[in-house]
């Protein structure tokens, strides 16, 4: 199994009033002091070095614009400074987003840059963007699954096509590329696939045998979405693994249980269980043409019945996945992952008192549901345990408590999770057989005599 | 299907290879209707009016959902390069055009391009021009209910369009809307809404007949626009409605019908 380390850099000075009336993304920018941003943006450069101190094996970064979410505005700058600074870590990028880059050749060459600097460490991604990605960066929405295919194609051309060559596509046109910038390792570095369930992405990641990494998905459509691509890859003629698999786990451990729930429940303002609801309202995140028809039609079914999402506006949970019982897999993968993004539809008034109450009473939920994992390293194993018996993930990503809460706090994590509980998630592991993508190559596992692929996860272990 | 006194039929007709949706309706001399950027909204007060004695020709905007997407049309321009071969090839043009919002600008771009192939040309608050004042409201940032919302000034109080949109939307209508939004931001994304060499292209349009419609509550194109219209097609006139945003047509539809039938020679 490949361990790694996650966090998204949050401003975590920002006002949660501030959160609760706007989401993440919207709020205006004065409330962010480049003072604290400085010292924030240093301190998790730090906590990689430590993770890297502690035995992690990887150190994953993203991307978000305009938001005290993420500060990664551009994530290839701190990969770049993680690409001198660690030495052994691997340096993941889930993703870089390419619709909304706009210079795909730009892009080659920086990844190849970080790769030779890291004496090949680099793990690259790439991402389509949330939908209110495309409105901070002008990426036009309409053309970003376009953007998308065509990008990839090119940088990994960039790569391994031997220059000079002349290129006329569709969305991006380069008359002479010729980098001298090619990346350390050959014939490109991996190449995994971050997600949040679109069924359309895995079966994209199936046909290239990219690893996929579901973020902190819930597990029952997580599974589904599992033999979605397990389908996927059989008509590739392979039989997928746990090498194929990802998953980002929110996991914070304090040396009481009293105290770990305490800072975890700090969470909710951090990505945790509700963090899409709050990432952005609908009119950011569904920007026009930016879904599938599919998944448009998704989301006018959703829209047009707000009562759909059940309970509180901010509550989490799985409802999409239950009350479907005639939709399809991939429906159901996506209409869960619609309620709770949707959460906020039409709420123009919002109590804030009454809201932040919401969003706290909601964590228990969170916890049950598995989104966030918290307690003592002791009474945490058994959980992850779980988890990876669910989804039998070869990469599993330990993603930090992202809240409000202080920097002692999240080294504390670090080092707990670090000393106790990754050496037990490893035990774990080998004892399930969860190879890495860097023990077993994803798209080379047989399929059976029969035909008929197996699958890699499964809800059996939930029911016991 | 049957509309009072109004036969409208719906037919398809190949341009460059794409299956052109067009609704056709009325009597007389044809008149070219273009919608706009939420889609065709079908047949009313006005449309039933103007086809008492015009054939009213309302072609359903290339991958606006009920005609496919064309995939090289890549701009309002190509979009009035489409609909030029469309007249053309139809023994259409020349020919008198009504366009509202983005079909006012496909009118506009067409008539930049060869003023010939209108007889007379009605605008109505066509997007394509930069606002002098005040910017064009940007609806991406929006989702569909709240931009057919900002296209009245008065929703409660505006009949017609209570009847359109009145109750919760049904997800077809949302889905029909999302893919109207789709192939604008696909076409419009950026400079958005307009083309920045529109004022100076128009020029070659001067003398066209042509009548420009406003609503000086406009929350969609800012109403300061219409004077740059006149400047840019000389001879053009601009009735100005008072009380009235982004659809004279059907906020103050008995003017509308009035002042276009007079222009329209009806």
């Amino acid at each position: 199994m490949h361990v790694m380390y996650f966090t998204e850099r949050p401003y975590r000075a920002v006002p949660n009033d501030e959160v609760i009336k706007n989401g993440f993304f919207g709020i205006p920018n004065k409330h962010f002091d480049s003072e604290k941003g400085a010292i924030l943006l240093n301190e998790y450069l730090d906590e990689k070095i430590l993770a890297e101190e502690l035995g992690f094996d990887g150190v994953m970064l993203n991307e978000h614009h305009d938001t005290a979410f993420c500060m990664g505005s551009v994530m290839n700058v701190e990969a770049s400074i993680l690409a001198r600074i660690t030495k052994r870590v691997r340096i993941i990028l889930l993703g870089n987003p390419l619709p909304v880059v706009g210079n795909p050749l730009r892009l080659a060459e920086e990844l190849a840059m970080i790769d030779m600097i890291s004496h090949g460490r680099l793990v690259t991604g790439w991402v389509r963007g949330a939908g209110s990605e495309q409105f901070a960066t002008n990426a036009n929405p309409g053309f970003n699954r376009e953007y998308f295919n065509e990008a990839h194609d090119l940088v990994v051309q960039a790569w391994t096509r031997p220059g000079p060559w002349r290129y006329e596509g569709k969305h991006f046109h380069y008359r002479f590329i010729d980098p001298w910038a090619l990346p350390l390792q050959k014939p490109h570095p991996p190449i995994w696939i971050p997600g949040l369930l679109s069924p359309e992405t895995v079966v994209w990641c199936a046909q290239h045998r990219y690893p996929y990494i579901a973020l902190a998905t819930f597990l029952e459509p997580t599974v589904e979405l599992w033999n979605i691509y397990r389908d996927a890859a059989a008509k590739e003629g392979y039989q997928v693994g746990p090498e194929n698999f990802g998953y980002l786990q929110k996991v914070f451990v304090a040396e009481t249980e009293e105290k770990a729930r305490d800072l975890a429940k700090w969470d909710m303002f951090g990505g945790a269980g509700i963090g899409y609801s709050l990432f952005g309202k609908p009119q950011w995140m569904f920007p026009p043409g930016y879904n599938s028809k599919d998944a448009t039609r998704r989301v006018a079914r959703q829209f047009s019945d707000p009562a759909a999402a059940k309970g509180s506006p901010f509550a989490g949970g799985n409802g999409g996945a239950a009350k479907d019982n005639d939709a399809t897999a991939q429906e159901r993968i996506a209409q869960s992952q619609i309620d709770v993004r949707a959460g906020a539809w039409g709420t123009d008034h919002i109590d804030i008192e009454a809201t932040r109450k919401q969003i706290f009473d909601a964590f228990p939920q969170v916890e049950r549901a598995m989104q966030v994992i918290c307690g003592t390293p002791k009474s945490v194993i058994p959980k992850i345990r779980k988890v990876l018996e669910v989804l039998r993930p070869g990469i599993f990503g330990f993603w930090q408590n992202d809240g409000p809460i202080s920097s002692e706090a999240r080294t504390q994590n670090i080092r707990l999770l670090a000393e106790e509980v990754v050496p037990a998630t490893r035990e774990i592991a080998k004892e399930l057989g969860l190879v890495s993508p860097f023990e077993v190559k994803p798209g080379l596992r047989k399929l059976p005599a029969s035909g008929i692929p197996e699958s890699v996860g499964s809800l059996a272990p939930l029911a016991s | 299907m049957a509309d009072g006194a109004i036969q409208w039929r719906e037919g398809t007709v190949r341009v460059d290879g794409t299956d052109l949706t067009v609704v056709t309706g009325g009597a007389g001399r044809p008149l070219l209707v273009l919608h706009d950027e939420l889609g065709y909204a079908g047949s009313l007060k006005w449309n039933r009016a103007l086809a008492a004695r015009r054939t009213l020709v309302t072609p359903l905007h290339p991958g606006f959902g009920r005609t496919e997407r064309a995939e090289w049309i890549g701009s309002i321009r190509d979009m009035a390069a489409f609909y030029a071969r469309y007249l053309k090839e139809n023994q259409l043009a020349p020919i008198d055009v009504i366009g509202f919002s983005l079909g006012g600008w496909i009118a506009g771009e067409m008539a930049a391009s060869n003023p010939a192939q209108f007889r007379k040309m009605i605008l109505v608050a066509p997007a394509g021009i930069r606002p002098q004042q005040g910017e064009i409201l940007d609806f991406f940032q929006m989702m569909a209910p709240q931009q057919v919302l900002a296209s009245v000034r008065d929703p409660a109080n505006t009949r017609e369009f209570a009847e359109l949109y009145g109750g919760p939307m049904a997800p077809e209508q949302f889905e029909s809307f999302e893919e109207a939004r789709a192939q604008t931001a696909r076409i419009a994304w950026t400079p958005f809404m307009h083309n920045p060499s529109l004022p100076h292209l128009l020029g070659v349009a001067g003398g066209l007949p042509t009548l420009i419609f406003w609503g000086r509550q406009d929350g969609v194109v800012p109403p300061s626009t219409a004077e740059a219209w006149r400047a840019a097609i000389s001879g053009a006139r601009v009735v100005m409605f008072d009380g009235c945003g982004h659809r004279p047509e059907i906020e103050r539809s008995a003017d509308f019908i009035r002042e276009a039938e007079a222009f329209l020679g009806v």
